[in-house]
C-alpha cells in the first residue's frame, strides 16, 4: 500500500479547488452526513412534506420524516395545515404509527397525554395527582405549564397544493428559498389547480442520498442509460433543453422538449442501450398528449435541495421525496398525482406512464441500480474522487445538455455551507 | 366438478411460478387473455382505493413490452428469484357469456438472492385473480399482486 494515500484517510480535506471532483469520502463519513442533517435538513431549508390533497378533511394527518426525523402533517378544524415532530413531549416516544388517518387530537397511548392537531399540549392524566383517603397523591408540579411543552411545532409553507416544512422557524420564506427562476417552474405545475392523489411508491435505495439529487441534476446520463428515452426522443443529447439553477446552485430544473427519436449518428451510434428496431406493442405505454400548462417543454424535473424532485416527464407528473437513513442510503417516496380536470382518459393516462417511473419503472429502475453501485465504489476506497468534468469545471447555466454543471453547483453550495 | 376446477387452479398457479422463476420469460404474457391485464400495487395504495401500482400492464402487448423491457433495456444487478405460492382459495365461479369467470387468490412469498449476496425476502403479497376458461385453458382477465413488502428493496424488475 501506498503510505502517502491511504485508502482510508480520517483527516481528507476537500481535493482541490471548485466542485469538479468530489471526494467519495462526501458519500461515506457518517460524520459529514450528520452535519448534513444539521445544516441542509434541521436549519435553513425548507423540506417537502407532502400535498394539500393527501389530508383533505379536518383531522386528516399523514406521518413522514424531514431528514431522519418524524414529522406528522395535520389538518386541523379551521382547515390550516400544521407540521409537528412526532416525538412526545413527556417522555420522547414517537407515538403515530400509521402513514395516514383522522384524529380528533393526537395521542401518545404511553401515558395518555394529548395535544391538539396544532400540537398544543391539552391533556395530562393525573396533572393534578389523585384523591385518596382525603390526601392528594402525585400531580405535576404546581407551576408545570402545558402551553410550554407541546410537541415541536414547525414552520409551514404552502403553495400551489404542496406543503413544506422547517425545524428553523428564521429561514427564509419559501419564494426566496427557491427564487425567481425555480419557482416559476415550481409554479408551472402547482398553479393552483386541486391536484388528485393517484398513489404512492416506495423504494429503499441503498446509496447517499445526494446520489438521488445528482441523478435528476445529470442530464448526461438519461439518453444513454437509458433506453426508453433515447429510442423514443424522450430525453436526448439532440433534444432542445436548458439548465437552470437558483443564485446558491442549490435548486435546479432540467427542461426539454420531445424529439423525434430515432437514429442520429452523433448521439446514438455507439450507445449500447439504443434500440433502433424496438417498437411497442401496446403504444399507450407513451401515448403522450400536450398538455396547455406545459408550454413548449415535455419534461421539466426540478431538484428542490435537500428533499425533493419534482417530476413532469409527459403526462406523468410526480414528488419524489428524499428521506435519508444513515449515511449509506434513503427512502425514496413516489406521490403520483393528476389535477382536478383530468378526464378518465387522462387519469388512466397518467397511471399507465407511471409504468416509466418508480422502482420498477422502465426508466427509474436503473437509476436505483446504478445508485448502489456507486455507493459501493465509494466505499470501497474513500480517499478516491469522482471526475465531474463534463462541459468543464464551471457552474454556469446551460442550453444543451452534453454537462455535469448542475452537479458541480451543487457542490460549490455544499462546500459553502459544510466548511469543506 | 369443484374439484376438477381446483386441480385446474393448482396447475395454473404452479406453471405460472415455474415460468416466472425460470428466465424463460416469452412465455410469461401467454398466460393473459389478449385484453387481460396485470398490475402489481403496493397494498397501502390498494387499502387507500388509491389506483397508482408499481407496474400496470393492462393487456398481453403491454406484458410483452414488459418482457422486451427486462431483457433488453434495463440496467440491474442480475438475480435469481424464487416464488413460493400458498394454497389457492376458489372464491367463485359463474358463467358468462364469454364464459366460465374463475375468481380465486393465493399467498406468495418471492426470495431474491443476488450473485454476491445471501437469500433474502423480496416481496410477500397476495395474488387476486379473474381467471377465464378459454380453449387453450385457463387465462387470467386479471391478476392483481397485492404487495405487503411496499417498501421495496431498492429495484424490481423481473415479474412477480
Ligand atoms: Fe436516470
Amino acid at each position: 500500500m501506498d503510505r502517502a494515500h491511504p485508502i482510508f484517510d480520517t483527516t481528507a480535506s476537500w481535493p482541490g479547488e471548485g466542485s469538479s471532483r468530489v471526494p467519495f469520502w462526501a458519500y461515506t463519513s457518517e460524520a459529514h452526513y450528520k452535519r448534513e442533517l444539521e445544516r441542509f435538513f434541521y436549519a435553513k431549508h425548507w423540506c417537502y412534506v407532502g400535498l394539500d390533497a393527501e389530508i383533505p378533511e379536518a383531522g386528516d394527518f399523514k406521518r413522514t420524516v424531514i431528514g431522519e426525523r418524524s414529522v406528522i402533517m395535520t389538518r386541523d378544524h379551521d382547515g390550516e395545515i400544521h407540521v409537528v415532530e412526532n416525538v412526545c413531549a413527556h417522555r420522547g416516544m414517537r407515538f403515530c404509527r400509521e402513514n395516514r388517518g383522522r384524529a380528533k387530537e393526537l395521542l401518545c397511548p404511553y401515558h395518555q397525554w394529548t395535544y391538539s392537531l396544532k400540537g398544543d399540549l391539552q391533556g395530562v392524566p393525573f396533572r393534578r395527582g389523585v384523591r385518596k383517603d382525603g390526601k392528594i397523591n402525585g400531580g405535576m408540579p404546581a407551576d408545570f405549564k402545558p402551553s410550554e411543552n407541546g410537541l415541536t411545532q414547525l414552520k409551514v409553507a404552502r403553495r400551489g397544493g404542496v406543503v413544506f416544512a422547517s425545524f428553523d422557524h428564521d429561514v427564509e420564506p419559501f419564494e426566496e428559498f427557491l427564487g425567481p427562476t425555480i419557482l416559476e417552474y415550481f409554479d408551472r405545475v402547482f398553479n393552483g389547480r386541486t391536484l388528485k392523489l393517484l398513489g404512492y411508491r416506495k423504494q429503499r435505495i441503498p446509496g447517499n442520498w445526494k446520489l438521488m439529487q445528482e441523478n435528476i441534476k445529470d442530464p448526461y446520463h438519461p439518453g444513454l442509460l437509458h433506453t426508453w428515452f433515447s429510442t423514443f426522443g424522450l430525453w436526448r443529447a439532440d433534444n432542445d433543453s436548458q439548465l437552470k439553477m437558483d443564485a446558491h446552485f442549490r435548486h435546479a430544473a432540467m427542461i426539454s422538449t420531445r424529439g423525434k427519436g430515432g437514429k442520429v449518428a452523433e448521439v446514438t451510434a455507439g450507445v449500447d442501450s439504443f434500440k433502433e428496431s424496438m417498437k411497442l406493442n401496446d403504444p399507450r405505454l407513451i401515448d403522450i398528449v400536450h398538455e396547455e400548462w406545459w408550454g413548449e417543454p415535455t419534461v421539466v424535473m426540478t431538484t428542490i435541495f435537500p428533499s425533493v424532485i419534482l417530476q413532469q416527464q409527459v403526462n406523468s407528473v410526480s414528488t419524489r421525496h428524499i428521506q435519508p437513513n444513515g449515511h449509506g442510503s434513503f427512502d425514496f417516496v413516489w406521490t403520483h398525482f393528476g389535477f382536478e380536470e383530468d378526464d378518465d382518459a387522462m387519469t388512466q393516462r397518467r397511471l399507465i406512464q407511471a409504468n416509466l417511473f418508480g422502482p420498477a419503472g422502465f426508466v427509474s429502475a436503473d437509476d436505483g441500480e446504478v445508485i448502489e453501485w456507486s455507493q459501493e465504489g465509494f466505499e470501497q476506497k474513500p480517499s478516491h474522487r469522482t471526475l465531474v468534468e463534463m462541459g468543464g469545471t464551471d457552474t454556469a447555466d446551460a442550453d444543451h445538455m452534453v454537462t455535469e454543471t448542475l452537479i458541480r453547483g451543487m457542490y460549490a453550495y455544499w462546500r459553502k455551507v459544510m466548511g469543506e | 366438478m369443484t374439484s376438477q376446477i381446483y386441480t385446474e387452479l393448482l396447475a395454473l398457479y404452479a406453471d405460472y411460478a415455474a415460468v416466472v422463476d425460470s428466465t424463460d420469460w416469452n412465455r410469461w404474457p401467454e398466460f393473459f387473455l389478449q385484453d387481460g391485464a396485470y398490475r402489481l400495487q403496493p397494498r397501502e395504495n390498494f387499502d387507500a382505493g388509491l389506483p397508482l401500482c408499481l407496474l400496470a400492464l393492462e393487456s398481453r402487448a403491454m406484458i410483452k413490452d414488459r418482457v422486451y423491457g427486462v431483457r433488453e433495456t434495463m440496467y440491474h444487478d442480475p438475480y435469481y428469484q424464487r416464488h413460493v405460492v400458498g394454497i389457492p382459495r376458489l372464491l367463485s365461479v359463474t358463467q358468462t357469456e364469454a364464459g366460465e369467470v374463475i375468481e380465486a387468490e393465493a399467498n406468495y412469498i418471492v426470495f431474491r438472492t443476488k450473485r454476491d449476496g445471501v437469500s433474502e425476502v423480496f416481496n410477500a403479497g397476495r395474488y387476486r385473480d379473474t381467471i377465464l376458461r378459454t380453449p387453450d385453458g385457463l387465462k387470467f382477465r386479471l391478476r392483481l399482486c397485492i404487495y405487503d413488502t411496499e417498501m421495496v428493496s431498492n429495484s424490481l424488475i423481473y415479474p412477480i
